[in-house]
């Protein structure tokens, strides 16, 4: 059973709608049993980072899913989920995230003309994906789709390795899919990036 | 860039989705499951649900048709219309909408956005401005669908938002609206040089060239449009060909 993460912070609502309707069963994990039971971990997150931590923390499932992650169980994280995977972030501060993907999050950058792009980043862009694409992205990846973005900070790893795909903001190239073996990233919101959004989730269900 | 985002605007009351012009006169147009569901298939990019009689009676019907909607169609969509406290954000959030447009309440306290914005992250905090003109330059910001007045300047009201931490503004021109004559170009000129946030036109769509002229008049991040696609006079996929034939990235 896939567990999606309930740890008051993300739109669960959608990604379950999401995954009833590609005919996906999953949990609401609400205790760290339940995330270190599930076969497949989804982790979303909307708003600030620190506040998502502190979620994380106050309900004690920072060791369950670094543990998950560690032995293999495929791990997905969504918009803020998947920057929490970083190793630490600028946002409001400075926070550290688990750590499973190595590499920092930070700000955006801003641009200097009339017709940069704005912050946040709002809308549909491609993916360009990092050749050569590896499975099961390569079934998805040479598709000209857009994924729909929605975020202020970006996540820049420190191996290119763990780059599957980036997008492009004011010349920055912040990452849009990471994998790291087990660990996956996506930093659009593939519940809300209509059917190719719905591709992409069952690629992530295809990974062992 | 991102693509330019083209958005369906349904304007619900109870159980229809109705349209009239400068947001008066309103005409049942059908139900609104069926429109969002015939405009996703169309290639939305996202959905626009303004509840407009929430904010003269107080309540949120609207949650159940987003609740409905929200099961078969996977793009963002933005709910609006009575929201006046954290819970009803979070119940909205709740139901599968992705962001909250607030106007009514941000007027009688700008702070709410700030609140909003803390608890929920800028990214689902969504301006809503009911633009009358008044002069050259010069816009009234209106509220409850254009009924009630409030004094204050569009220009002065983007600015202030926008430093309380929201995320877009959906602008609307109350002259154009409900016209299919033009975006109010001049307002979107000033209102987008005066925020760095995503601003998203709505009013006086009818076709290709309407869209064009207001992207060359200010940083436009999407459109929103209910005439043009309610009555069919262009459809959705249609309307997006045209944009591409120009030039514009679009997502088909």
């Amino acid at each position: 059973m896939i567990a999606v993460v309930d740890y008051g912070r993300g739109n669960l609502f959608s990604i379950g709608n999401a995954l009833r309707f590609l005919e996906i069963p999953y949990t609401l994990a609400e205790n760290p049993e339940q995330i270190l039971l599930a076969e497949r971990v989804l982790l979303p997150g909307v708003g600030a980072f620190g506040d998502a931590m502190n979620g994380l923390t106050s309900r004690h499932f920072i060791e369950p899913l670094i543990e998950v992650a560690r032995r293999g169980t495929p791990l997905l994280g969504i918009c803020l989920g998947m920057q929490i995977l970083a190793e630490s972030s600028d946002e409001f501060g400075g926070h550290s995230g688990l750590g499973l993907i190595p590499g920092h999050v930070i700000r955006l950058p801003a641009g200097n003309a009339e017709d940069s792009e704005r912050i946040p980043n709002i809308g549909w862009r491609k993916l360009h994906f990092r050749s050569p694409v590896s499975e099961p992205f390569d079934a998805v990846g040479d598709q000209k789709q857009s994924v729909y973005f929605l975020h202020s900070y970006g996540f820049f790893p420190a191996a290119a390795s763990d780059i599957v795909a980036t997008t492009s903001f004011n010349g920055a190239a912040p990452a849009a899919i990471v994998r790291r073996g087990n660990v996956v990233g996506y930093q659009f919101h593939p519940e809300k990036s209509g059917a190719y959004g719905l591709e992409l989730f069952r690629a992530f269900m295809s990974i062992r | 860039m991102p693509s330019l985002r083209i958005i369906p605007r349904l304007d619900v009351k109870g159980e229809n989705v109705v349209k009239g012009i400068h947001l008066e006169g309103l005409r049942v147009i059908g139900k609104p499951g069926d429109l969002a569901q015939r405009y996703y298939a169309d290639g939305a990019d996202e959905l626009i649900f303004m509840d407009i009689v929430a904010s003269l009676y107080g309540r949120n019907n609207i949650l159940s048709v987003v609740e409905a909607a929200a099961k078969n169609i996977f793009v963002p969509m933005t709910v609006g219309g009575g929201i006046r406290s954290l819970e009803d954000v979070k119940a909205v959030l709740r139901s599968g909408a992705d962001k909250v447009a607030i106007n009514t309440a941000a007027i009688a306290r700008p702070q709410f956005l700030r609140e909003a914005a803390e608890a929920f992250g800028s990214q689902c905090v969504v301006l809503s401005v009911e633009a009358k003109r008044r002069g050259v330059g010069q816009w009234e910001a209106l509220t409850d669908n254009g009924r009630e007045r409030t004094g204050r300047e569009v220009l002065q009201w983007v600015e202030e938002a926008a430093s309380l931490g929201i995320g877009e503004v959906l602008l609307t021109s109350v002259d154009q609206e409900g016209t299919k004559k033009g975006l109010d170009l001049d307002l979107i000129a000033a209102v987008t040089r005066r925020v760095p946030v995503p601003v998203v036109a709505c009013g006086g769509v009818g076709g290709v060239a309407d869209i064009e002229n207001g992207i060359n008049r200010g940083v436009l991040s999407g459109v929103a449009c209910a005439s043009i696609f309610h009555y069919g006079i262009l459809p959705l996929s249609a309307l997006k060909q045209g944009l591409r034939s120009l030039g514009r990235e679009v997502r088909l």
